[in-house]
């Protein structure tokens, strides 16, 4: 698994790229109360606010953490936003994202990184 | 930036896992470890623990209480005059246009009034009250070796009888003097979370303790100004600075109730306080914009800034969203927020305007959840 300084982590299934936010982020959220996803079909750049989440503190926004296009979306977490915040790193994924440049994922921290880069 | 000032409770907030935030110059708790959700559930079905030592805690006192409340009667209109003894009642300083300074609670403690103001506005209202009454005598005192706690929520009454069996026998709105452990407390039935409740002004050596004491209690958890803001949120109370402002008459904001019948046109105390000649304008007139109670329908929460339209399509604006957020007892997004009058009647269907997309949202009765007083 891949973590950005975006607080998401990325993990690679096939051709795929899942994308989903880390329990960092979803203890700095709080209570996540919404969630939007984007549109299946959907070709995202890399910084591309695609995701909103709001919580019972403030709203947020998920980028798209390189370029691709959504080929699936969690609808759970709609119905259940707070999935989020219960199993943030499992059953809460966000979106899965067809990347056209797989090396791209290698840039990103691993775990011990990331938890280095939150302290 | 002028150093935050810490509450006398700090090292407890920080024992119950606190995260602490600036709020109006101080560090305060704005959630505990349970989360704002769990906090404001809490809240609602059983007892929370709110530290409000930021609160302004004011005395004012000359030769009697009539004195006094005659004085004030020129800054509130209110009937302070008529607040019996042992009585709080809610009340707000207005300007000379009408708008709002800060809004606040003040009580009837026999020789004296105690009254307790927002803690952004606190230096400000002090000063103000010194200026326009210590010439007339009388002292205006701020007390600061006090804290002030919140115990709110259906389960505050059998909780706190442990401690104080006397406030079984307090109806809300209510204020007692009693010795809690020792040490001498300032009570009122009431809070600002719509539920039965008290505010406790304990000195600040006993604060810990008593804090504690009730912490132990199962029924009570500690919560934090985020759930705070999403009980009064529910039940339809002003925020100071969002929902009210200088910018906002009493009978805009709907608050009408708090000016008694003696200080509105006619009445025996008629007048006397700054803005009264714009607000009995409005009292008579209807109010040109009201303060509503907003559904947004979905599930997204429509924040303060939020820009309503009549139409989806949009045109001129018609207003704006003061308080706005999700709210766990109702299970949806509510927010309030001021509209032109024809457009204040519940049912009534508007767009806000949420990411640069027009979403419906329907003006509302308040409050959102009932009240839970003691009568």
């Amino acid at each position: 698994m891949k973590f950005t300084e975006d607080h998401e982590w990325l993990r690679v299934e096939d051709d795929l790229v899942v994308v989903g936010i880390t329990e960092h982020a979803s203890t700095q959220l709080g209570d996540v109360v919404f969630v939007e996803l984007p549109e299946v079909g959907t070709r995202v750049a890399a910084g591309d606010e695609i995701v909103v989440i709001e919580s019972v503190k403030a709203a947020s926004d998920i980028v798209a953490p390189v370029d691709g296009e959504i080929v699936e979306v969690n609808e759970a977490i709609v119905d259940e936003p707070g999935k989020v915040n219960e199993d943030p790193l499992g059953e809460a994924w966000f979106f899965k994202l067809k990347v056209e440049d797989m090396d791209e994922i290698d840039k990103f921290m691993d775990e011990d990184a990331y938890n280095d880069f939150v302290g | 930036m002028t150093e935050l000032k810490r509450l006398v409770l700090h090292e407890l907030h920080e024992e119950l896992g606190a995260r602490m935030v600036p709020f109006a110059g101080y560090e305060m708790p704005v959630q505990y470890l349970a989360g704002v959700m769990a906090e404001h559930t809490h809240t609602r079905e059983r007892a929370g623990l709110f530290d409000v030592s930021h609160m302004g805690q004011v005395i004012l006192r000359a030769d009697s209480y009539q004195t006094v409340a005659l004085a004030l009667e020129a800054l509130i209109p209110v009937d302070i005059a008529g607040l019996a003894e042992g009585r709080q009642r809610y009340g707000f300083f207005t300007d000379a246009q009408g708008g709002i300074l800060d809004d606040l609670m003040l009580a009837n403690r026999g020789d004296h009034v105690f009254m307790v103001v927002n803690a952004a506005c606190k230096a400000a209202d002090i000063a103000y009250m010194r200026a326009a009454l210590e010439p007339q005598g009388i002292g205006v005192e701020e007390i600061t070796d006090r804290a002030l706690l919140a115990l709110q929520g259906p389960m505050a009454g059998a909780v706190l009888a442990a401690h104080a069996p006397a406030v079984a026998d307090m109806r809300f709105m209510d204020v007692a003097v009693l010795d809690i452990g020792g040490a001498e407390c300032w009570l009122s039935r009431s809070g600002y979370t719509g539920e039965d409740g008290f505010e406790i002004s304990v000195p600040n050596a006993a604060a810990g303790d008593f804090a504690r004491a009730l912490l132990a209690d199962d029924r009570v958890l500690p919560i934090g100004l985020g759930a705070r803001d999403s009980l009064r949120l529910e039940a339809g109370l002003c925020l100071y600075g969002h929902d009210i402002d200088t910018g906002t008459t009493p009978v805009e904001a709907g608050l009408t109730w708090a000016i008694q019948k003696a200080r509105r046109p006619g009445g025996a105390r008629e007048g006397g306080y700054p803005g009264a000649g714009r607000i009995a304008r409005h009292l008579a007139d209807g109010p040109p914009r009201r303060r509503v109670g907003l559904r947004p329908e979905g599930r997204a929460p429509m924040r303060e800034g939020v820009t309503l339209f009549a139409t989806e399509a949009g045109g001129e604006q018609i207003g704006t969203i003061t308080s706005g957020g999700f709210g766990p007892t109702v299970g949806a997004p509510v927010a309030m927020g001021y509209v032109p009058a024809q457009f204040a009647a519940p049912g009534t269907r508007l767009w806000g305007e949420l990411r640069g997309r027009r979403q419906p949202v329907t003006v509302a009765e308040l409050p959102f959840t009932p009240a839970n007083f003691k009568r």
